[in-house]
């Protein structure tokens, strides 16, 4: 008699060893899904692709502008999405005003497309308070500075929202360095285990500062790594908007119709260096960022569009002067200069201040006063 | 003419048991969330029967990974609930302390004000039962030094109730420390007694009129019998030691604490987490600098040492005994 004839074998696995799905269905795609230059872009909304190209000339613009401030002295620093703004535009794109989004700090423009004030989505890289915008207005959460910790409040927030009945997805976004962090392989897992209403969207945007995606996963794809959670994983070009669009879309509509999370990887390129105090020649080449400058979103769905006779240079203008108006509105508003009161300090740490630091708020409540004395007697001499 | 039920008694471990279940009862947007929470009842029971009465979502058995399970419960505080977390044992958070320091004690600074997370965060700490690595570690120092967390520990199984109950109630995060060696200690329980605010430590034991030398111990959660225990036993050497019980190490009740010393011009600090840069440094600081005219002696400190948390067969030697803070008692007379 072999173990295998034992009678305990007859019942391999028991019960609690036995839940499982058949991979087959959660495997990505073979090959990034693409709308653009098939005749799937035939069966999409005009009034959609034109709408996510005027966005996509303000996002471009706004990347640039966004850089110049850094430049000026406005912006502590900014970590540009240029290349990358299909993926952003579309995050916002594919969801419900009642649903939530969860950027990473590369992750301004998606939230500005939801609707945020660029002053308020931009107040952490200026410097001058950690989160400008009420995440509630927009259901936007505060940048995440710490790479992948939003992932599983992304969970928590769409677990939550189903317990009380509502039909809210949360979207998560996460870089290709965000996926090597445990906080979003332990996301992947409680969103499948409570099947949570969930989108992950990893932009690969190729590198995590200066290391290669190959020195950060061996997986086939990113978006395999779904299939070990139980989730979906689905393949996109990044820098197709209509195929971004479209897939997120689907993924935000296969989570609320409650058949599960899905995890979206959308293969793109950080055409800018990490941010602004970046060196990306050390770790790339010309030639490299020349190929993906040849993919660039914009003209890719600028040329298409054209073709199909939905966009002619009335509309491409058009666009392009809305994107110079959001680009001068951003350089008016950046030339008010904040005011700040130091005093807010002590404000919001606690709902109320403890004991310890209502006498730290006296503290320096009296070193302004000094100051301000001081100030007065020297303008008076 | 209206006769007095005799006050229930209780354990710790039944009075955090009550309390989590009146909290659930009174308030539905509570939820319990850890690991073995659930059908388990948790290793330690804290949980127990609170499925079987709230349903598995309101006491929900999680994946086996504390920063999920806290970062979950983030999420879940955003949308409006009020998580209450198990950690099951003190080093088995840290994994979790990312969640906790860069995102649960910031989030309501990070927003003004507009998202605060209301998150308790309970966690079974300290040694004393023999546990093997791992199982024993006093971690509070970690969270007070953490702008934005409450920390909270209660040592008597009244306070277990009511601190708890507070805590869950509290708009802020807290990392309340459950002293895990306390668990089965047992007192008079009435969970009707009001609950007690955040924040306020309280004297156990008041000095005696004419009961000898006077001193002040400072203590907290785990270590409170400890002191209670060497304040009886120091009567005989001719000590009247009064007992702070801190309850709360953020915020930190400075008044109880400096009128308790400036009773007696003399304080001793006793924890078993381990003493270099641990709370008890914080308090000798504080004493030092508001109370330094009325001091006779320099502030002690009786404390575990400054090593990782010892195999349980040498754990002894590490904990703060009566012993030692007797002899701690008899180095404050500094200047007789």
């Amino acid at each position: 008699m072999t173990v295998l004839d034992h009678p305990a074998a007859q019942t391999w696995p028991p019960d609690a060893h036995a839940p499982r799905r058949d991979p087959a269905p959660l495997l990505p795609d073979a090959e990034p899904v693409r709308i653009l230059g098939t005749p799937a872009l035939g069966g999409l909304d005009p009034e959609l692709l034109r709408e996510l190209y005027r966005r996509l000339v303000a996002g471009r613009r706004y990347n640039q502008q966004a850089t110049t401030l850094t430049k000026q002295g406005s912006l502590a620093v900014y970590p540009s999405s240029t290349g990358q703004e299909a993926c952003q535009v579309a995050a916002a794109t594919a969801l419900r005003p009642t649903d939530w989004l969860f950027p990473s700090y590369r992750d301004t423009l998606a939230v500005v497309s939801r609707g945020v004030d660029p002053v308020e989505a931009l107040t952490l890289l200026r410097g001058n308070a950690h989160s400008g915008y009420d995440p509630y207005q927009h259901r936007v959460a505060p940048l995440s500075t710490p790479l992948a910790t939003q992932a599983p409040h992304a969970v928590g927030l769409a677990h939550a929202a189903r317990l009380r009945g509502d039909d809210t997805v949360a979207l998560a976004l996460v870089g290709d360095g965000g996926t090597s962090e445990g906080d979003f392989h332990e996301a992947l897992n409680f969103a499948g285990v409570l099947n949570a209403p969930v989108v992950f969207l990893v932009q690969n945007n190729g590198y995590a500062i200066s290391v290669p995606l190959a020195k950060q996963s061996v997986a086939p794809t990113l978006a395999h790594k779904a299939v070990g959670y139980g989730i979906q994983g689905r393949l996109v070009d990044g820098n197709d908007a209509a195929a971004m669009h479209t897939v997120l879309t689907e993924a935000v509509a296969h989570a609320r119709s409650g058949q599960g999370p899905v995890l979206v990887e959308a293969v793109t390129y950080r055409l800018e260096a990490h941010t602004n105090a970046d060196d990306a020649g050390r770790y790339r080449t010309p030639d490299e960022v020349a190929a993906w400058q040849r993919h660039d979103p914009l003209p890719l769905l600028e040329r298409e569009l054209r073709a199909l006779g939905l966009l002619g240079d009335e509309e491409v203008a058009q666009a392009a002067a809305e994107a110079e108006a959001l680009a001068a509105r951003m350089r008016a508003m950046f030339h008010v200069k904040p005011e700040l009161d130091p005093m807010s300090l002590f404000t919001h740490v606690y709902a109320e201040p403890t004991p310890q630091l209502r006498e730290q708020a006296a503290q320096l409540a009296a070193e302004l006063a000094a100051e301000a004395e001081a100030q007065q007697e020297a303008a008076a001499r | 003419m209206t006769t007095l039920a005799p006050p229930a008694t209780a354990t710790m471990a039944q009075a955090l048991n009550t309390a989590l279940r009146d909290s659930l009862r009174a308030d539905p947007t509570v939820h319990v969330l850890g690991e073995d929470v659930g059908t388990l009842g948790g290793v330690f029971r804290i949980t127990d029967g609170l499925a079987a009465e709230f349903g598995a979502d309101r006491c929900l058995d999680t994946p086996l990974a504390e920063a999920g399970i806290l970062g979950t419960a983030v999420g879940m505080a955003m949308y409006g609930l009020r998580p209450v977390v198990e950690m099951q044992f003190d080093a088995f958070a840290y994994p979790a302390f990312e969640q906790l320091v860069s995102h649960v004690a910031r989030m309501r600074n990070r927003t003004a004000g507009r998202m605060p997370l209301p998150i308790t965060i309970r966690i079974p700490y300290g040694g004393g039962i023999g546990g093997v690595e791992h199982h024993s570690d006093s971690s509070e120092a970690y969270y007070a030094h953490t702008p934005g967390l409450h920390v909270v520990t209660p040592g008597t199984v009244g306070d277990a109730y009511g601190l708890l109950r507070a805590a869950i109630a509290s708009d802020d995060p807290v990392v309340f420390l459950e002293p895990k060696r306390l668990y089965w200690s047992k007192a008079d329980f009435t969970p009707d007694a009001p609950v007690p605010t955040l924040g306020k430590a309280v004297v156990r034991r008041p000095l005696s009129p004419g009961g000898g030398s006077p001193a002040t111990l400072l203590t907290y959660g785990p270590s409170l019998p400890l002191c209670l225990e060497a304040a009886e036993a120091a009567r005989a050497e001719g000590w009247d030691l009064s007992v702070v019980d801190l309850r709360s190490l953020v915020p930190f009740d400075d008044e109880t604490v400096f009128e308790a010393v400036r009773a007696t011009g003399r304080a001793v600090v006793v924890h078993e987490s381990a003493g270099f840069a641990g709370v008890g440094a914080e308090i000798a600081a504080r004493v030092s600098e508001r109370c330094f005219h009325h001091l006779a002696a320099p502030v002690l400190r009786v404390t575990g040492f400054d090593i990782p948390y010892p195999p349980p067969m040498l754990e002894r030697h590490h904990l703060p005994s009566v012993d030692r803070i007797l002899d701690a008692v008899a180095r404050l007379q500094w200047e007789q």
